[in-house]
């Protein structure tokens, strides 16, 4: 399955840098979700993958007993989510902001900070 | 050009000073140079004082400091003539609206100097070397409101600042071949630096550093420029201080570099065209200022040119010529600051008669001239003899030297005249600018003291040669049997028979200067200068600026994402590259029914994402995504991590919904399928499936996930180790990340609310 | 969204989703849960009732401004983080206390890492909530 991942993280990769390069902020958000549960699964995945166990202590026990999912990974996923999602609303009330101030969704029309040269 | 008069009109009182922020910083210059005297008889006897605290002790760099003769007779001088300088701006600047800024800036410049002399690191030397350079471009460019102030300051910050990365180059070069960076240790490795393959590269690298700061030809031109800040700044930089720089690490490392055939011939060279150029330009000034300013180039090039040799003439004329000129030339620039403010102008041939109205000023000048000018019984006369017997002693061109030296000697008598005599005894030129009255005692205390001390140490050399300048040469030439005794009285000899032709020729001099003047500002105008191109330079340098940011900066947000990702995918192919392709187990290819099923919805979601033109279906894709992952995390025990993207995805729909809604409608631009991008895009994919089967296949370190499940329950109390790395092994990092998201929220919501409240103006 | 049907049963969803937050708050350190999950699902709880209600509706029954929340729950968490100190140990360590223990049972436990963690489900639970009701309204 690892494998099978790895391949299926490459397309969301390959799916996410298209939506970004559109230029279009709406299709950058996409992208931009694409890409953080790529990353998500990335880290997921590099820390093995383990069917069906779940990293908890039986009631009893001192630790788990035999092989289970590795909690480490978890752990730094589980944060990365929520900071994903921080993320995603902040860009999206940017994309917002945006539209309302400029009237425009494309992020090569956004000119303020970098003026097109004025023709000599 | 009257900078400090400016602060008060003729008619009033000028106010008396500037509270606590003038008093302040003299005392403190006060109580440095008390500091450094109370050190003078430990280092008189031949002592040397180390001091050391670690900095980067892997390195071996240590805030390493060294009080020897050198050092201390430029911490003296500097200490010294700081707290002159500052007594003196106190009043010259008196009610200035900016002093507190002006004394920082001194303060903190002297500060860097006396750092610089003591600092028994090369990269503590070099830090002080820069801190001086950057203090110095806010005292030139104290007159910021003027475009000539801003220009210059920049200009001796660039040649400068230029000059320290070769300077750098070298130290480190030196630190490597030396195989230490502490000074003390290198100096007593002696000589041995010479047979190093890297000694001709250190050795040019550190002069071209050297030269840059001490304004050598052809670098000179920062340093008349420099002249844009206000007088006491000039004095200061000029006598004792940042020119001097260059000299002192010259002087520092000439133990260790001296005595080669490059070294003689790059610092004689150099140093005799200095003397003899810059006492020729000086001859050419009328404003009284700048033919000073050319003095000290004069100055810097006789210096350079004594640490050419490695004889102990040359070292004695050299620690003596160093303390004569500080001397004079800082109670010079101090006299004509008292002029300028006195009379409203600094021009030579306006000047005149301002002996009856300032006397005390014309009699400080007038000895601290005759010192300049090398007159006996002054100290000025015994460092001419010195330079004399010093150049006469170089064993392969005395004459050379000697007739160069006699040249820019007979030239500095002649700016001595014009500078301290014609504008106190003779009639004036014509109207001055204001009615000429003395200085107040804080700004003649600087120029008698200074003068006096010229008397002093002329009438009783001993004193300055048993407390300064055999521990000088002692560090110069590592012994105390190499010094020339300091003599008023020599007997006839051949340096005494130069110094009556050095009075003969610049009286000469002195009476032909106004049509010598003439002719030299025909030949300098048309003569081609640095100073003259700098404005090209600076000007191509910004349109090529210009023009490289117009070609990497093109304001379109596609280009910068094209560039991002192209490199992420070029390093990491590169990287792979290196390392090679990974060997897939074929364990891998285990792939059941419910993974096919998976891999295809997260799939299908992607792709649905990427190529839609409908809102809906897009957000939908998206949702689809989500949920493909969260099966991953539950089908793979992550019961947890699951639970989390399920709520996340509820939310972001929900925010989707209300906010997407309300933008413009996907296909309302048109989408057409961009080859180029999606090769990129394939690309970045292809690299990251790469390295993550690289990361796949090479051995899992589980050290700390088998810690965690160790301990999660005999020492948290958890049974969910997830949780317990979540909010206790690892708390401080969550506590981090939920910090993180209060702000994205927190600033997305005072995003929101700002557009409202302040309209659409207040954020243009 | 104007449907009765919805708001009438909001009002219980969102009462069941807090209180199912709550429980996955407190059992989160030895079973699935903790504080981001329930922070996350307290939090739709309201979201609920703000789309079917309306944001003011949803605003008088929070009572407190979400963003105030969302900072007392920082101060929360930190506050768990700095008491270790209290007891001489490293920042954010955790500190026990479990009543009734006896020999064979731990009795129950109280922590500051279960402080910490319901400073985490208040953070994240007032941060989401900042955020949806501002959009809600601004947007």
């Amino acid at each position: 399955m690892e494998a099978l991942l790895a391949l299926t993280i490459g397309v969301l990769v390959a799916a996410a840098v298209y939506l970004m390069l559109s230029g279009h902020m709406f299709r950058f958000i996409l992208g931009l979700v694409l890409i953080s549960n790529a990353a998500n699964l990335t880290i997921f995945t590099a820390g093995r993958l383990t069917e069906g166990v779940p990293a908890l202590i039986a009631v009893g026990a001192e630790a788990p007993d035999g092989l289970v999912a590795n909690p480490l990974p978890q752990a730094l996923v589980l944060t990365a989510i929520v900071i994903g999602f921080g993320l995603f609303a902040f860009a999206i009330t940017l994309v917002k902001r945006a539209w309302t101030e400029l009237g425009t969704v494309e992020a090569d029309e956004m000119r303020l900070a970098e003026p097109r040269k004025e023709k000599p | 050009m009257a900078e400090g008069a400016a602060a008060h009109g003729p008619g009033e009182t000028p106010p008396k000073g500037n509270g606590a922020i003038g008093v302040l910083p003299i005392l403190f210059a006060l109580a440095l140079f008390a500091a450094f005297l109370a050190a003078l008889p430990t280092v008189s006897a031949g002592e040397r004082l180390l001091w050391t605290i670690d900095w980067v002790p892997s390195l071996g760099i240590g805030f390493a400091f060294m009080v020897d003769g050198l050092s201390l007779t430029f911490a003296l001088l500097i200490s010294g003539i700081g707290t002159l300088v500052l007594l003196y701006s106190n009043s010259y600047l008196a009610g200035h609206p900016q002093y507190g800024r002006f004394a920082l800036y001194l303060t903190s410049f002297m500060v860097a100097m006396l750092g610089l002399v003591l600092a028994d690191d090369l990269i503590v030397l070099f830090v002080f070397w820069e801190l001086t350079t950057i203090t110095s471009y806010l005292l030139i460019g104290f007159s910021h409101e003027t475009e000539k102030g801003r220009r210059n300051a920049l200009q001796a910050l660039f040649v400068t600042g230029a000059g320290a990365l070769a300077f750098l180059a070298g130290l480190i070069l030196l630190g490597f071949a030396a195989g230490t960076t502490r000074i003390s240790d290198i100096l007593a490795q002696g000589t041995a630096i010479h047979d190093h393959p890297l000694y001709l590269p250190i050795l040019l690298l550190l002069l071209l550093g050297a030269f840059t700061k001490s304004a050598q030809v052809p670098f000179h031109f920062w340093l008349p420029n420099a002249m844009a800040a206000p007088t006491p700044v000039s004095a200061f930089l000029h006598s004792a201080t940042m020119v001097k720089a260059g000299v002192y690490v010259m002087a520092r490392v000439h133990p260790s570099m001296a005595g080669t055939d490059v070294w003689l011939w790059t610092l004689t060279i150099f140093g005799v065209i200095t003397a003899v150029y810059a006492s020729i330009l000086a001859l050419r000034q009328t404003d009284l200022k700048q033919s000073l300013a050319y003095t000290t180039l004069m100055a810097l090039g006789t210096l350079t040119l004594f640490l050419g040799q490695e004889s102990g003439y040359a070292m004695t004329a050299f620690a003596t010529f160093l303390i004569v000129h500080s001397l004079y030339k800082a109670a010079l620039f101090l006299v004509i600051g008292s002029v300028d403010h006195g009379a409203g102008t600094r021009e030579a041939d306006l000047l005149g008669g301002l002996g009856r109205a300032m006397p005390v000023t014309a009699i400080a000048a007038a000895v601290a001239a005759m010192s300049m000018a090398g007159f006996p019984p002054f100290l000025g006369f015994i460092g001419k003899e010195l330079k004399y017997a010093g150049a006469l002693a170089v064993a392969s061109e005395p004459v050379l030297v000697a007739g160069g030296v006699l040249l820019a000697n007979a030239l500095m008598f002649a700016v001595a005249g014009i500078v301290a005599f014609r504008p106190f005894w003779r009639p004036a030129g014509g109207d001055l600018p204001r009615k000429p009255h003395e200085a107040p005692w804080p700004m003649l205390a600087g120029p008698v003291l200074l003068a006096a001390l010229g008397a002093l140490f002329g009438l009783n050399p001993d004193l300055l040669q048993v407390s300064l300048v055999n521990p000088t040469v002692l560090s110069l030439t590592g012994s105390e049997n190499e010094v020339v005794e300091l003599k008023l009285w020599a007997g006839v000899n051949l340096p005494l028979v130069l110094s009556i032709a050095t009075f003969v020729l610049g009286l000469l001099f002195y009476l032909a200067h106004r049509p010598l003047r003439a002719s030299l500002a025909g030949f300098f105008a048309a003569a081609p200068s640095l100073d003259r191109g700098w404005d090209g330079f600076m000007d191509a340098l910004k349109r090529s600026a210009g023009a490289v940011t117009d070609i990497i900066q093109t304001g379109r947000m596609t280009d910068y994402f094209v560039a991002t990702f192209a490199t992420i995918a070029i390093g990491l192919a590169a990287a792979m590259g290196f390392r090679g392709l990974p060997s897939l187990d074929p364990a891998f290819g285990a792939v059941s029914w419910i993974d096919l099923a998976l891999a295809g919805l997260i799939l299908g979601g992607a792709a649905l994402t990427a190529f839609t033109s409908s809102r809906i279906a897009a957000i939908a894709a998206l949702g689809v995504v989500g949920i493909g992952t969260a099966l991953v995390f539950i089908f793979f025990g992550a019961p947890d991590v699951a639970i989390t993207q399920l709520m996340v995805e509820v939310l972001v729909v929900v925010l989707v919904a209300i906010v997407m809604l309300r933008l413009p409608r996907l296909d309302a631009a048109p989408n057409p399928f961009r080859p180029g991008h999606a090769g990129l895009a394939v690309a970045v994919g292809t690299v990251v499936t790469l390295a993550l089967l690289a990361v796949l296949t090479a051995p899992l370190d589980r050290r700390l996930s088998d810690y965690f499940e160790a301990t999660s329950w005999p020492e948290a109390f958890g049974r969910n180790i997830v949780n317990v790395i979540l909010v206790d092994f690892r708390a401080l990092d969550t506590f981090g990340e939920v910090a993180v998201v209060v702000v994205a929220a927190l600033s997305a919501v005072a995003l929101l609310r700002q557009g409202k409240a302040g309209g659409k103006g207040e954020t243009k | 969204m104007n449907s009765v049907i919805l708001r009438a049963g909001t009002r219980y969803l969102a009462g069941l989703l807090l209180l199912v937050s709550l429980f996955m708050l407190l059992r989160g350190h030895n079973e699935p849960g903790g504080g981001f999950i329930g922070g996350l699902i307290g939090a739709t709880g309201f979201v609920l009732y703000a789309v079917a209600c309306g944001t003011r509706d949803a605003r008088a029954a929070l009572r407190v401004a979400p963003e105030t929340i969302a900072i007392a729950g920082l101060l929360i968490a930190l506050g768990a983080g700095l008491a270790a100190a209290l007891f001489g140990d490293d920042l954010f360590t955790g500190q026990w206390l479990f009543i009734g223990e006896t020999e064979d049972d731990k009795g129950l436990p109280l922590s500051t890492v279960l402080v910490f963690d319901i400073g985490v489900y208040v953070a994240v639970f007032g941060s989401v909530l900042s955020l949806v009701f501002t959009m809600e309204e601004e947007v």
